[in-house]
Order: structure tokens, then C-alpha cells, then sequence
């Protein structure tokens, strides 16, 4: 059976980041890292991703953003933070526009520590995510057969 | 009966060609780059991930118009491998074009809006050469039939030379290639999100998906068509015909960026204007 971990497509946002995080998401796409190898497309359409992956903290003004977007995704969806910041606000953390970390807003699956987080640490966090996308599914199914079982 | 069995071959035949064409497309492109790429299967792993995610359906008219654009594809493939007739081959693919201009449109989003109205320019920018190339085709084997085209005694590239020039230079348009991806394309960043399939998801997007393959066969069957003749051997260099063209493409495609909508119409324009009317000039004084 095909496994639907074998074409994550992946979103990226950058919340409130110093910029930092995003450099090193983006070093996982170059020849060095290269996570195209697993089938994992940038695609930049909330429509299209199985994964948001996103940098920063949360501030009152991408709120409700960040909660638009993880609408916009159609189930079986994944939530990583990467880096400390969207983990739980990080130096920000005591500023007076920043709300915290992301898990502040919508439900985080995985989180990806570091400051910034290493592109090692990304791709930990992204396979991570990858395995769990699948256990939704299986989930999913194991209910829907149960339901059917009591009709 | 014999048609048939072509068409059926076709329906799945296609799909499999078409989806290792793409991962062939993604492992060399990623080769270009100096990367590994995905494997050559990821096409496939990707239609399968779409077909059993949700779909977040915008409205339902959009959905109807995706399934109108799938099932003419196919129907202009069956037409083309059937050895039909090539102008209604060309209309109908026109038709599918339509279909999926009008769902991108029925959509309340810029970036579908935008992405349907630079289709309609990649449109004005092609059919006049696949118009011509069907003129073409005509003039030099008396028949519009893809089955009488085929049973020519000399390659008809032989007296095509300029239309087939110009084919290929439609064709990054129609394979959505670099240059020439305005409206949408298969490369993860761009300006417009996604162009055409912004609002599309789950197993729609796959249909869209899947409609591409058939359409890229049923182009390289287009590019077969200019070598194929009464010798065996032709289908064979036809084939390895088809395989440089495809590469020619994947090459183009990472070579240069998008250009604008304007430069992109003009150029197309002057290409049929100087490679095919120059060839369908000749051909009416010659024949």
C-alpha cells in the first residue's frame, strides 16, 4: 500500500522570525540537504500542503492569519514549529505584541527547537511529521470502519 | 474493433507514460541543480496522496468544469490514437482548454482569476501554429486523417521542417514549460500562487493532474506524427524523436526564467509567422 508520507507537500510561514529559521528551512531545499529526495514540494498554496511548517512567534496581527491558513488546509494536515520562537515565543517572548508561541492559536504537532533551528533539526522534525500524517490516516480509517461497523 | 483496442491501449497506456515522463522531468531537473531529486515514481505517490486527501470544494460548478476539462482531454487523445481527424483533434483540445479556463474563472480568487486569464493568452499565443500545422499536414498528404497522415511514403518533417520548428516552440507553452509557464506551472515557487489550480484540492487537483499526462502523450503523439511513415522503422525514431524533444524541454525549462505575458505572445507570434508561414508558403507554390 501506498503511503500517503510518500509525498508530503509542505507549506512554509514565516510568523514573527528574526528571518533566521526561515534561511535554514530554506537550506533544506539546496543540493546539500536537498529533502526533495522524500518528495517534499514547497508549495506555498495552503490548498495543496499536508504540512505547515511554521518560524517565528505569533503576534496580533498574523493571528488571525495563521488561523486562516490552517482552515484553508484540507485534512490530514500537520502543524511543526521550528525554532524556539514559534515553539514558545522565544526572546520575544515578553514583548508587548507577541501572544506566544504558535500553539497559542492553532494545535502544534511537532516541535523543532533551536535558535536558529539546524537544517538537521528541520529534517528530523519534517520526517517526524511525515510518520505522524500517516498515523492520522490509519486513524481515520480504524474510525470510519468502526462507525460503519455500528450502522 | 481494431479502433477500439487502440483506444483502450490509450486510456491506460497514457497515464503510466505520462507519469514516468514527469518523474523523469523532476529527477532531471533535480540533476541540473546538483540534487538528488525525488524517485522516479513520485508522480504516482502524489496522485495517490491527492486522490485520498479531502477536498475543500470551492463551489460546485468549479468541480463540474475540472471533470468537463478531464474527460475531453481523454476524449482528444482517443480521437488523435484512433487515427481521427486532425482539426476536430485540435478543437476538441481547445474545448478542454475552455473547460478548465471557466473553472479556474468560476472561482472567487485573484490568483485563479489571474492564472485563467493568462491561460486565455497562452491560448492566443499557440492555436494560430497548431492551426497552421494542421494546414500543413493537409497540403503535404491530402488528408486531415491521422491514419492517412501516417501511411505517407516519406516523414512529412522532410516537408514541414519550419511548422515543426514552430510546434516545438509552442509546445513549452503547452507542456507548461519555463519561459512560458505564465498561468500555471510545476515548479513549487511562483508569483500567483498556482495560477489555474489555486482554489483546486484533493482528488479535483488530482483529475488536473492526471488530464496533464494525457495531454503530454497526446503532445509527443503530435511530435511523432511529423516522422512516422510507411516504414517500421520510423515509429522507432519517432519514439527517440520524442525523447530528445521532451528532454530539448526539460533543458529549456531550466535554463531560462518566465518571461512576461507580452514577449511571450510576441515571440510565439513571429516564430509562426516566420518558420510556419515561410514553410506553408513553399509548400503551396511546390504542391
Amino acid at each position: 500500500m501506498m503511503k500517503i508520507s510518500k509525498s508530503p507537500w509542505l507549506l512554509h510561514y514565516d510568523g514573527s522570525s528574526c528571518n533566521g529559521c526561515d534561511i535554514e528551512v530554506l537550506a533544506c531545499l539546496t543540493p546539500v540537504y536537498d529533502v526533495e529526495r522524500f518528495g517534499v514540494v514547497n508549495t506555498g498554496n495552503p490548498k495543496h500542503a499536508d504540512i505547515l511548517l511554521i518560524t517565528g512567534g505569533i503576534n496580533r496581527q498574523n493571528e488571525a492569519v495563521v488561523k486562516q491558513i490552517y482552515s484553508q488546509m484540507p485534512e490530514n494536515k500537520v502543524v511543526v514549529a521550528v525554532g524556539i520562537c514559534a515553539c514558545d515565543g522565544g526572546i520575544f517572548k515578553e514583548c508587548y505584541n507577541i501572544l506566544g508561541g504558535v500553539d497559542k492559536v492553532i494545535p502544534v504537532d511537532i516541535y523543532v527547537p533551536g535558535c536558529a533551528a539546524r537544517p538537521e533539526a528541520i529534517i528530523d522534525g519534517v520526517v517526524k511529521a511525515i510518520a505522524l500524517l500517516d498515523r492520522k490516516r490509519e486513524l481515520k480509517k480504524r474510525n470510519a470502519a468502526a462507525l460503519h461497523k455500528e450502522a | 474493433m481494431q479502433i477500439m483496442i487502440k483506444v483502450v491501449l490509450f486510456l491506460i497506456l497514457a497515464p503510466v507514460l505520462g507519469g514516468l515522463l514527469s518523474g523523469f522531468d523532476r529527477k532531471i531537473g533535480a540533476r541540473f541543480q546538483g540534487r538528488q531529486g525525488p524517485p522516479l515514481l513520485q508522480p504516482f505517490y502524489d496522485l495517490h496522496k491527492l486522490f485520498s486527501k479531502q477536498s475543500v470544494v470551492v463551489n460546485g460548478v468549479q468541480d463540474f468544469l475540472v471533470g468537463g476539462f478531464f474527460v475531453f482531454v481523454i476524449f482528444t487523445g482517443c480521437i488523435f490514437f484512433a487515427g481521427g481527424d486532425l482539426l476536430l483533434v485540435f478543437f476538441a483540445l481547445t474545448l478542454a482548454e475552455v473547460f478548465l479556463i471557466m473553472s479556474a474563472s468560476s472561482a472567487n480568487s485573484p490568483y485563479s482569476a489571474m492564472g485563467a486569464q493568462r491561460e486565455l493568452v497562452q491560448m492566443m499565443a499557440y492555436e494560430p501554429m497548431m492551426l497552421l500545422a494542421a494546414i500543413g499536414f493537409y497540403i503535404a498528404t491530402g488528408s486531415f486523417n491521422v491514419s492517412e497522415i501516417v501511411h505517407t511514403a516519406t516523414p512529412v518533417i522532410a516537408v514541414l521542417p519550419g511548422m515543426f520548428f514552430g510546434f516545438l516552440y509552442i509546445l513549452t507553452i503547452k507542456l507548461r514549460k519555463s519561459p512560458f509557464d505564465i498561468s500555471t506551472s510545476h515548479h513549487a515557487h511562483q508569483e500567483m500562487v498556482k495560477g489555474l489550480t489555486t482554489e483546486l484540492s484533493g482528488n479535483v487537483l488530482a483529475l488536473v493532474e492526471l488530464a496533464g499526462w494525457y495531454e503530454d502523450v497526446l503532445l509527443l503523439g503530435f511530435v511523432g506524427l511529423f516522422i512516422i511513415n510507411l516504414e517500421w522503422w520510423s515509429i522507432l525514431a519517432a519514439v527517440a524523436v520524442c525523447i530528445l524533444c521532451y528532454f530539448l524541454e526539460i533543458f529549456v525549462d531550466n535554463l531560462f526564467p518566465r518571461v512576461k505575458w507580452d514577449k511571450m505572445l510576441g515571440s510565439t507570434w513571429l516564430v509562426t509567422l516566420v518558420a510556419g508561414g515561410i514553410n506553408l508558403l513553399v509548400l503551396t507554390l511546390v504542391y
